[in-house]
């Protein structure tokens, strides 16, 4: 199933050709909050702080833990709120005052609005930290976390990311003639892998991990979804926009080299693949280069587009979840495979299959190059 | 309908609809900070609430920093929309 819909009142702006996204469904967010949190919140936030407190629920932190100073928050995302940022500037540029402008403005749209926000609706006492990387963004908050606790300064990090769905965003794609322009029908596209995808599909969201040494988890009998082994990345300074398969190849090695396993140890590559055509190809040959071409790949893009600062978290819970089912997701709308991707091998039905450790990319437009590797808990 | 009770109707309204309160609760007595629960962040949104409604500018901050109650509000707003 996809979330990919049209998005019709994008048709309007002038020479953007991609009229598709993954939003989060409407939600009502007056039942869930109340306005003094609401008030500093753009969608990225809200969804953070829900996403936050689902997270916290299921692993039971309760809210002395919460509030102890041993719990931490890491969540990034590519920028504050895109929403909250256009209706600042047409507010402020119709007569070039601010008379309009509300309190809440700034909290929307600052970098870290997502994991201020949620420190505030959770009573956080421990570390504040949101990692700007656009697509990585996530994926380096679940680093950060896991070193924060590695280090002792913290027994518990809720880690993640979210984006919204925004024409500002999925623009930059489309300037960059990396955005999916299939509009019809919306549900086929983004293909992942396959010969004939034309690009990313931007998808919004927030996906929030809660990482916790495994002392402080066994002591309180928390449950364990997973172990986090290892965490790689490298940076490219070859070119800002292309990715490099040396440096993606790197951050896979960098992982396994910090989780002490080898290539032919991970069950499955949950892989970045966004379906543009350079970064598919790219990641193809890097993760042959990284890890052989029998382990088996997908991508989860097809189903959620591409969540960017969420991308890292949400796929790291897809893969988490196809550890508990023991099960391996293909792409979805990936029919034909490209032979150019044909080095490694492709997830092509939903199946059965020992699913143990798991290592999920995510690269960066900016040169980020990440990889973590998660395995099943076994006492 | 006297134009100081349309005032208060409409200060009413603005205040109930922008911080979410039910307008029984809006009496002249009631105080923004303690009673309503309103903040320094808030005292901000008020002002730029009640400007876009009364269509007018509320340039006195000392006059607007003494405002304790709905009250204060009332007569604050009274003395920019002279009765006709």
């Amino acid at each position: 199933m996809s979330g990919v819909q049209l998005m019709e009142e994008w048709q309007k702006i002038g020479g953007m050709l991609s009229h598709i996204a993954a939003p989060v469904p409407e939600i009502n967010a007056a039942e869930l909050l109340p306005r003094n949190l609401r008030r500093t919140m753009g969608a990225m936030a809200l969804h953070a702080t829900i996403a936050s407190r689902e997270a916290a629920a299921d692993a039971g932190l309760d809210a002395r833990l919460l509030s102890s100073g041993r719990v931490g928050v890491v969540i990034g995302s590519t920028t504050g709120s895109p929403e909250a940022y256009e209706k600042f500037y047409r507010t402020f540029l119709r007569e070039e005052s601010v008379a309009e402008i509300k309190s809440g403005f700034f909290f929307k749209v600052m970098s870290h609005s997502c994991a201020a926000n949620v420190c505030l609706a959770l009573g956080i006492t421990g570390e504040q930290w949101a990692p700007a990387s656009a697509c990585t963004s996530s994926a380096q908050a679940i680093g950060l976390g896991y070193l924060l606790i590695k280090a002792g300064r913290q027994d518990a990090v809720l880690c993640g990311g979210a984006d919204e769905v925004h024409h500002t965003v999925t623009m930059v794609f489309d300037v960059l003639k990396a955005a999916s322009r299939k509009n019809e029908p919306p549900r086929r596209t983004p293909a992942p892998f396959d010969r004939d995808r034309d690009g990313v599909v931007c998808g919004g969201g927030s996906g929030i991990l809660v990482l916790e040494s495994l002392d402080s988890a066994l002591a309180r009998g928390a449950e364990i979804y997973a172990e986090l082994l290892g965490f790689g990345h490298v940076n490219d300074p070859v070119h800002i926009a292309n990715p490099q398969e040396a440096a993606m190849s790197a951050s896979m090695k960098a992982a396994l080299a910090d989780a002490r396993l080898g290539p032919g140890d991970i069950d499955y590559v949950n892989a970045h693949a966004t379906g543009t055509l350079q970064g598919d190809l790219t990641e193809a040959r890097a993760i042959c280069s990284a890890l052989g071409p029998d382990v088996p790949v997908s991508s989860s893009k097809g189903h959620i587009g591409h969540t960017l600062g969420a991308a890292g978290s949400l796929e790291s819970i897809l893969s988490l979840e196809m550890i508990r089912r023991q099960e391996l997701i293909p792409t979805l709308n990936l029919s034909n495979p490209d032979p150019e991707c044909s080095c490694i091998k492709l997830v092509m039905e939903k199946r059965a299959q020992r699913v143990d450790t798991v290592m999920k990319n995510n690269f960066a437009l900016g040169g980020v190059n990440t990889a973590l590797i998660f395995q099943r808990w076994q006492k | 309908m006297n134009q100081d009770d349309s005032i208060h109707r409409q200060v009413v309204e603005v205040i109930a609809q922008e911080f979410e309160l039910d307008p029984e609760k809006l009496t002249p007595e009631a105080t923004l900070y303690d009673d309503l629960g309103l903040d320094s962040l808030d005292a901000v949104d008020l002002v730029v609430a009640l400007e876009k409604s009364f269509g007018v500018k509320l340039a006195n901050e000392e006059a607007i920093k003494a405002v304790r109650t709905m009250g204060d509000l009332f007569a604050l707003i009274g003395s920019l929309k002279p009765s006709e």
